[in-house]
C-alpha cells in the first residue's frame, strides 16, 4: 500500500443511521454502511431499494434527514459534491455527462474544482490512463467515442483528483463482456494501491467475481451483509428479492413457419450520431424466440423503428410479417396482420402517462372490439384493462389509475400484457426487463415464454446477455447495424457474443482457433 | 448579486381541485387588479367595478348583449381547444373568422335573391368552409414542409384582414353606400333569426351550445377524439399507436377553422348584417384566452366565454360613464391571462427555500440534483 496513513481497523466512510425521506417514498431508511481501506464493497438491491439515494447522500448531491458520515473515523458534513472531492470521493455515474462537442481534455478541464488548461492535463490524462490500463486520447472529441470508451473518460476524470474513495453506479451496463473484463483489472488494481471502491450493481454474477463485502438493501433497509463469493446467485437474490425466485422453464419444441422475415433489410438512420442498417436478414419461425443482443447505439432503435412500422422501407418485401408484404406498411396495418410492439420507453411510448389504464388499453387495443363505428366502447376497454391487471398481477389503484402513478416495472407488466392479450402471431418487445425488478422481470420472461409455447413468433431486443441465455431459442448479434446470423443459444457463451459485438464474424474466429489447436 | 433564496419544486402529485380553481382564484385576483387600477386612476373602486361588471347585464337587453358577445367566442374558443389539445396551435382563428365572413357574406350578396329561403343555410355553409378553407393552408404546409403551424396561421390574419378591406373598396362596395367601404345590407332572409325579442343575440348562441355538446361527445367518446388527446399529450405513444400525426394536424385545423368560419358569419349575419372593414374586435384572438380559461373543456369555455364578454361589455360601459380609455378591456384580459398563467404554474410547483449553501460546482451533480427521486 503506498503511503497509507489510517489503519485497515478505521472503515474510510462509516455511514451510521442514515434516513432520506421523499414526498411519496422512504428512500433511505436507519442505513449502517462501512467501506474499508482498499476494499471493493457492493451495494445490492433491486432498482427502488435506496442504493441510488444512498450514494448521492455519500457524494454529497443529497441530503440526508437523519443519521451521520464519518470520514476516515472524523465526523463530516458532505454538503455538496466539491466538499466530496475536496475528502477524496469520486463518483462514476451511470449516465455520462460529457460534452459531445468538445474533447477528452476539454471535457476534463471544465469538470475540475480548480481552473486548468486542458493543455496542461492532456500529460496527466495519459500518464493515468496508461497506469491503469485505460488508453484514453485527450485530444479526441467526444462525439465520435463508443460508450465504453466514454466511461473509460469518466473513470479517468475521478482519478486525476486521486480519490480514496471511488463509487461506482452500475458501471457495466453499458459494456461488452471483454469491456467489463478490463474495467475488473482496473479497480482491482486501484484497490490494491488502497483505494476503496463502492460498487453499486444488481448483477450477482459481477458481484461475486469483484467484490469482497456486500451490503444488500430491500425496501431502503439494510437486509444483510455477506462475502459474495461465499454465496451463490440464488441466496444474494433471496436477500434482494425477500423470497425465493422461481426458474423460467424454456423447453425445447418444433417450431412452425415462419412469421416474421427481414429480407436485405437497409435503412439510413434519421437521427444525428444514429445507425444505419445494413443489410440485416433474420427469421423468426411460430413458436420460437429470437433474441438480439447488442450495445444500445448500434442499431437497435432503427431495427426497431423498421419492424414497427414507424419508419417505412424503401422496399415492401424486406420485412415480411405472417407472409405478407409489410415493408411499406404504417404501424396501424402492421398490427392487422398479427403484430404486437413492446417499445423500448414505458412512459410516453409504450403508454400515455396522464390517461388512466383504461385509456392506455384503449391505444392499441382499439382494433379488438373496444371500437365499433368509431365510438368507445368504456366497458370494452375498461375490462380489459382490468384484466390485464389481474392477469399479469400489475400493482396499481385499479383500471383508472393514471399510467404515471405506476412503478416502471407494473407498468411494463401492463404494456406487455396488454400486447400479449389482443393475440397476436408476431410479437416484438424491446428490453422487457429494462429496470424492472428481478421478480416481475422473471414473471415477464415466463410471459413470454407461454406465449411463444402457444405457437407465437416473438422477437426479443435487450442488452442483458443472461437474459437473452434464459429465454431465446436462437440468438443474433447487432452490431454497428449489421446483424450476425442466428445461433442457437445453446451453442453460444457470453465470450462469442462478446467476439460477435466487436463485429467479428464467429466461424473466422473458430477457425483461427482451430488452426491453433491443429 | 441578488439572489434570492427561493427556488421552484415540481410537486409530487399536483392537486386536481386545484387545477379546476385556477380560473376562478384568477378571476378574483384579476377582480382585485382592477379595484387598484381604478382607485390609481382616481375613480371609485367599488363604483367603477359596479359599472363595469353590474351595469353591463342588469337588463335584459344587456343579457343579451352578452350572449351576442359570447357566442362568436365560444365558437372560436371550442375549435381551438380541440387543436390545442392535441398539440396543433392555430393561432389564426381571427383570420379563418374573416374568411368565414367573407364567403358566407360573399353568398348573400350575390345569391342572395336566387336562393329565396335557402340563402341562411347556404351562408352558414359557405362560411364554415371559408373558415376551413383558410385553416387548410397552413394544414398544408405543416403537412408538407413541416412549417410552423403557429406562425402561419396568424400571418394570414392579417392577409384575411387586408383582403376583405381590399373587396370592400373595390367591387363589393355598396354603389349606393356614399362611397363608404361597406357592402350593401343583407336581405331579411339572409340574417339570423333573433333569440328573443328586445335582444339583439341570435340563434348562433344555440349553434354555440350544441356544438359545445358535440366537442364534449367528440373529445370524450369517439376514437378520432381520443386520438387527437393521445397526439397532445403524448406524440410518441401517438405514433407507436400508429395514428396518423398528419391526419389529426389536418383534422385540428380544418376543425377549428370551420368553427372560426361559423363564427364569422354569424357575427355579419346577424348584429352586423353586412360586411364592413372591422368586423371583429378580436374575438379570434381572445377565444385562445376563452379557451384556457376554460381548461379547454366545453363547459368551462361555455362559462369563459361569458365571462370574456362581461369583460367587452365592461370595457364598453366605463368608457362611456367614467370615460376611461378603450384599453381598459384589453387590460382586464391580459391582467386575467397573467394571473391564469401564474396560478397554474403554482398548481404543478411550489416555491420552496434553497436548503443547499453552495451551488454545485461539477455538471453531473448539477443535473444530479434537478432529476425527481428514484
Amino acid at each position: 500500500m503506498s503511503g497509507e496513513v489510517t489503519t485497515n481497523s478505521t472503515p474510510r466512510l462509516q455511514l451510521r443511521g442514515i434516513g432520506k425521506r421523499y414526498p411519496t417514498v422512504v428512500a433511505n431508511d436507519g442505513i449502517d454502511l462501512a467501506v474499508h481501506v482498499g476494499e471493493i464493497h457492493a451495494l445490492l438491491g433491486e432498482n427502488g431499494a435506496g442504493k441510488s439515494t444512498l450514494m448521492k447522500i455519500a457524494y454529497g448531491v443529497t441530503q440526508p434527514d437523519a443519521g451521520s458520515i464519518e470520514w476516515q473515523g472524523a465526523p463530516v458534513k458532505i454538503d455538496s459534491p466539491a466538499v466530496a472531492r475536496r475528502l477524496g470521493i469520486g463518483m462514476v455515474f451511470q449516465h455520462f455527462s460529457l460534452f459531445e462537442t468538445l474533447t477528452v481534455a476539454e471535457n476534463i478541464a471544465l469538470s475540475m474544482d480548480k481552473k486548468v488548461e486542458p493543455s496542461a492535463l492532456a500529460q496527466r490524462i495519459r500518464e493515468v490512463s496508461q497506469r491503469y490500463g485505460l488508453p484514453v486520447d485527450p485530444q479526441r472529441l467526444t462525439h465520435g467515442m463508443s460508450v465504453g470508451e466514454r466511461q473509460r473518460v469518466e473513470i479517468v476524470r475521478c482519478l486525476l483528483q486521486s480519490p480514496r474513495l471511488l463509487i461506482m453506479d452500475e458501471p457495466t451496463s453499458v459494456l461488452t463482456p471483454q469491456a467489463v473484463l478490463t474495467l475488473f483489472e482496473t479497480l482491482r488494481r486501484l484497490a490494491q494501491e488502497g483505494v476503496s471502491i463502492l460498487y453499486i450493481s444488481h448483477k450477482l454474477d459481477e458481484i461475486r467475481a469483484l467484490c469482497d463485502t456486500a451490503t444488500i438493501l430491500r425496501n431502503g433497509k439494510v437486509t444483510g451483509t455477506c462475502i459474495p463469493s461465499t454465496e451463490s446467485n440464488q441466496s444474494l437474490a433471496r436477500m434482494m428479492v425477500g423470497s425465493e425466485l422461481q426458474e423460467c422453464q424454456l423447453i425445447p419444441r418444433t417450431p412452425g413457419p415462419t412469421q416474421l422475415e427481414l429480407t436485405n433489410l437497409s435503412l439510413a438512420t434519421w437521427a444525428p450520431f444514429g445507425t444505419h442498417l445494413q443489410d440485416i436478414n433474420l427469421r423468426v419461425r411460430a413458436g420460437e424466440i429470437v433474441g438480439i443482443a447488442g450495445i444500445s447505439g448500434n442499431g437497435q432503435k432503427e431495427l426497431l423503428a423498421a419492424l414497427s412500422g414507424e419508419m417505412v422501407c424503401n422496399d415492401s418485401g424486406q420485412v415480411r410479417i405472417c407472409g405478407q408484404h409489410a415493408g411499406k406498411l404504417k404501424p396501424a396495418p402492421r398490427r392487422d396482420l398479427g403484430l404486437t410492439f413492446v417499445p423500448e420507453e414505458r412512459l410516453g411510448r409504450g403508454a400515455v402517462p396522464a390517461m388512466s389504464l383504461t385509456d392506455n388499453a384503449l391505444l392499441t387495443g382499439a382494433r379488438s372490439g373496444m371500437v365499433r363505428h368509431g365510438l368507445i366502447n368504456k366497458n370494452i376497454a375498461s375490462n380489459f384493462a382490468r384484466d390485464t391487471i389481474a392477469q399479469f398481477q400489475v400493482k396499481c389503484g385499479g383500471a383508472d389509475a393514471t399510467a404515471d402513478s405506476l412503478s416502471g416495472g407494473n407498468l411494463q407488466k401492463f404494456i406487455v400484457g396488454r400486447e400479449i392479450k389482443l393475440a397476436p402471431k408476431v410479437m416484438v418487445v424491446a428490453q422487457p426487463t429494462w429496470g424492472v425488478d428481478v421478480g416481475a422481470a422473471q414473471m415477464i420472461r415466463q410471459a413470454l415464454i407461454d406465449l411463444r409455447d402457444r405457437e407465437v413468433a416473438l422477437l426479443v431486443i435487450s442488452e442483458e446477455l443472461d437474459e437473452l441465455f434464459m429465454m431465446c431459442d436462437y440468438i443474433a448479434v447487432l452490431a454497428q447495424g449489421r446483424l450476425s446470423p442466428a445461433y442457437p443459444s445453446t451453442d453460444l457463451t457470453r465470450e462469442s457474443i462478446g467476439v460477435l459485438m466487436a463485429g467479428s464474424s464467429l466461424e473466422k474466429t473458430n477457425a483461427a482457433q482451430e488452426a491453433v489447436h491443429a | 448579486m441578488l439572489s434570492f433564496n427561493l427556488r421552484l419544486e415540481k410537486r409530487p402529485l399536483p392537486s386536481s381541485t386545484m387545477r379546476i380553481a385556477a380560473p376562478l382564484l384568477a378571476s378574483v385576483a384579476m377582480l382585485i387588479t382592477g379595484l387598484l387600477v381604478f382607485a390609481a386612476l382616481g375613480k371609485d373602486p367599488l363604483n367603477a367595478l359596479y359599472e363595469f361588471f353590474v351595469v353591463p347585464i342588469n337588463s335584459s337587453y344587456g343579457v343579451g348583449e352578452l350572449l351576442l358577445k359570447a357566442t362568436p367566442l365560444m365558437l372560436c374558443a371550442l375549435g381551438l381547444a380541440l387543436g390545442f389539445k392535441s398539440n396543433v396551435w392555430n393561432i389564426g382563428a381571427e383570420g379563418q373568422f374573416t374568411l368565414g365572413a367573407i364567403a358566407g357574406g360573399g353568398v348573400a350578396l350575390f345569391w342572395g335573391p336566387a336562393l329565396g329561403k335557402l340563402v341562411l343555410p347556404a351562408m352558414l355553409l359557405a362560411g364554415i368552409l371559408g373558415g376551413m378553407g383558410w385553416a387548410a393552408i397552413p394544414a398544408l404546409l405543416r403537412t408538407r414542409f413541416n412549417t410552423s403551424e403557429i406562425l402561419v396561421s396568424l400571418m394570414l390574419v392579417y392577409i384575411a384582414q387586408l383582403y376583405l378591406t381590399y373587396l370592400l373598396h373595390g367591387s363589393w362596395r355598396d354603389p349606393e353606400g356614399f362611397n363608404f367601404p361597406q357592402s350593401k345590407g343583407f336581405d331579411e332572409n339572409a340574417t339570423l333569426p333573433l333569440l328573443f325579442e328586445g335582444g339583439r343575440a341570435t340563434i348562433a348562441f344555440v349553434f354555440a351550445l350544441v356544438l359545445a355538446a358535440a366537442s364534449w361527445f367528440f373529445s370524450t367518446k369517439t376514437f378520432a377524439g381520443y386520438r387527437m388527446v393521445v397526439s397532445g399529450l403524448a406524440p410518441a405513444a401517438a405514433a407507436y399507436a400508429g395514428f396518423n400525426e398528419k391526419r389529426n394536424i389536418w383534422l385540428a385545423l380544418l376543425i377549428s377553422g370551420a368553427t372560426a368560419g361559423l363564427a364569422g358569419i354569424c357575427e355579419v349575419a346577424g348584429p352586423i348584417g353586412r360586411l364592413q372593414p372591422s368586423i371583429s374586435p378580436g374575438y379570434g384572438f381572445a377565444a385562445i384566452i376563452v379557451a384556457f380559461v376554460g381548461r379547454l373543456h366545453p363547459l368551462g369555455i361555455v362559462l369563459a366565454s361569458l365571462l370574456m364578454a362581461l369583460l367587452y361589455l365592461g370595457g364598453e360601459s366605463v368608457q362611456l360613464s367614467l370615460q376611461l380609455p378603450s384599453a381598459i378591456t384589453g387590460l382586464f384580459q391580459g391582467i386575467l391571462l397573467f394571473y391564469l398563467l401564474a396560478a397554474d404554474l403554482f398548481v404543478g410547483f411550489r416555491l420552496r427555500r434553497k436548503v443547499r449553501d453552495k451551488p454545485p460546482r461539477t455538471l453531473s451533480a448539477a443535473a444530479e440534483t434537478i432529476q425527481p427521486p428514484a
